[in-house]
């Protein structure tokens, strides 16, 4: 059992405490730590994994209360589930304990089948909420879903500034025509493992897939320092995975594949939509199709990305770039100066 | 032995459910901390610290407890709730009166880890 292995952190400041509690924590199968006063457990907190804190309340330096306050405060802390063990006098205090987010209360000295008891259902508790996590994960980044656990979902939107960035695989149809089905799910797994690999190195996030196509967004939901670099030199190197990947493909005589990369800069209105059951994170606005305007135009300009004027700017001659002049995009009501990134300065690797 | 004391049942369960030798182990423990438990709150008497005196007074209660030192809790517990004394004699009395009822405590703290 999981539980059997859970770690518990025991912070009080008295010898005799401690190694009773230790004890008895023990005893029911799980592991201690021990920390003398509040600076200490916190400190031992923010350093380690714990799966569950038994505190007590009157502690020099830092005591229970502020131990509280503190874990409250801090997203990375707030998880961790707590209960606290004391022999405080007056039941405000307790009350306070439980305002404070304390899981339970245990009077000093702990009944060992209650604590058992308290320590089952505080860690059941916290798998529970784990394992909600790690599923809120498998379909939204983990950028979008940290900021749904923090705020909750709620519909609406903001401005952001952010680089958006689509791409596709050339001639997919015709490969999925020519090869079974399994081998189809196989090639999109791998590739779409690739281009996560490369885009969330870069910072950016993967918001949508649409079968061998993604949107994938820098600067949003979180502020990103150089955004359209980063979109540019994530693209970079998805253009170097895949180019590793056609040579294990041409080895087993598979055919090379070919992606297009459009990148596009500016502001954009990220948020929720959807309805109350059912929303998802995107971003949209003119920007975006401007992005999945270049991505298309990747097979007529005949280049693998290619990027508006917007990021070009942003590259500050960072990144060689080649004009490809004016064009007119569909929805825009002026032409757009759009730029190939140079295909010799792609990830820069032989 | 007096029952008085030690809560005899307190121990007993304390002793079930820990083990003989973990108990032993802890009867030590206190043997060792409670004269600086009792230092602090002579300390914090004599710098009038009020908070340290609480909280002095709280941890030998809690200690006091776990043990079923019945009236050393109480004395404790005392002091705990009721903070300094407006009159410093008076506290005098009350902690030469808890540190004899700490000796005892511990007598019979050692007479039953050896029995």
């Amino acid at each position: 059992m999981a539980e059997d292995t859970s770690r518990v952190l025991i912070a009080d400041d008295n010898k005799v405490n401690r190694l009773l509690l230790s004890r008895s924590v023990e005893l029911l199968g799980h592991r201690s730590a021990l920390a003398e006063n509040g600076r200490l457990a916190l400190e031992k907190l923010r350093s380690e994994a714990f799966d569950l804190l038994l505190l007590d309340i009157e502690m020099p330096e830092l005591d229970g209360f502020a131990v509280l306050e503190q874990i409250k405060a801090d997203p990375q802390l707030r998880e961790v589930p707590v209960i606290v063990t004391s022999s405080i006098e007056g039941l405000d205090n307790v009350v306070r304990c439980i305002n404070l987010g304390a899981e339970d209360y245990l009077r000093k000295p702990v009944n060992q089948v209650l604590l058992k008891a308290r320590i089952g259902a505080s860690l059941e508790k916290k798998r529970l909420r784990d394992q909600q996590k790690a599923l809120v994960r498998r379909f939204v980044t983990s950028e979008v879903a940290d900021d749904l656990l923090q705020s909750d979902f709620a519909l609406g939107g903001k401005w952001l500034c952010a680089s958006v960035l689509f791409s596709d695989i050339r001639g997919f149809t015709a490969l999925v025509e020519s090869q079974g089905p399994e081998e189809t799910i196989d090639l999109l797994n791998t590739y779409h493992m690739l281009m996560f690999d490369a885009i969330g190195s870069y910072g950016g996030a993967v918001n949508q897939i649409m079968g061998d196509g993604l949107m994938a967004l820098f600067g949003a939901p979180l502020p990103l320092d150089d955004c359209a670099g980063s979109a540019v030199a994530a693209g970079q190197e998805m253009l170097g995975l895949i180019e590793q990947f056609n040579h294990e493909r041409s080895a087993v005589n598979k055919p090379a594949i070919r992606i297009g990369i459009g990148i596009a800069t500016g502001n954009v209105v990220a948020g929720y939509i959807g309805t109350q059951q059912r929303g998802t994170y995107t971003c949209i606005g003119d920007t975006v199709n401007l992005a999945a305007r270049l991505e298309a135009h990747t097979k007529v300009a005949g280049c693998s990305i290619l990027i508006d004027d917007a990021t070009q700017r942003a590259l500050g001659g960072s990144v060689p770039t080649q004009s490809l002049g004016e064009v007119p995009f569909k929805g825009k009501a002026a032409a757009v100066e759009i730029f190939s990134v140079m295909a010799g300065q792609l990830h820069g690797q032989s | 032995m007096d029952e008085s004391v030690i809560d005899r049942a307190v121990y007993a369960e304390l002793r079930d459910t820990t083990g003989a030798e973990f108990v032993a182990e802890l009867v030590d423990t206190f043997i060792e901390e409670g004269p600086g438990m009792l230092a602090e709150l002579r300390a914090a008497r004599v710098e009038s610290n009020a908070e340290r005196f609480r909280r002095a007074a709280h941890s030998l209660k809690s200690n006091g407890r776990t043990f079923g030192a019945v009236k050393l809790t109480a004395l404790a517990r005392e002091f705990e709730l009721k903070g300094l004394d407006a009159d410093p004699v008076r506290d005098v009395g009350g902690l030469a009166a808890l540190e004899a009822e700490y000796a005892r405590a511990v007598a019979e703290l050692k007479a039953l880890r050896n029995g």
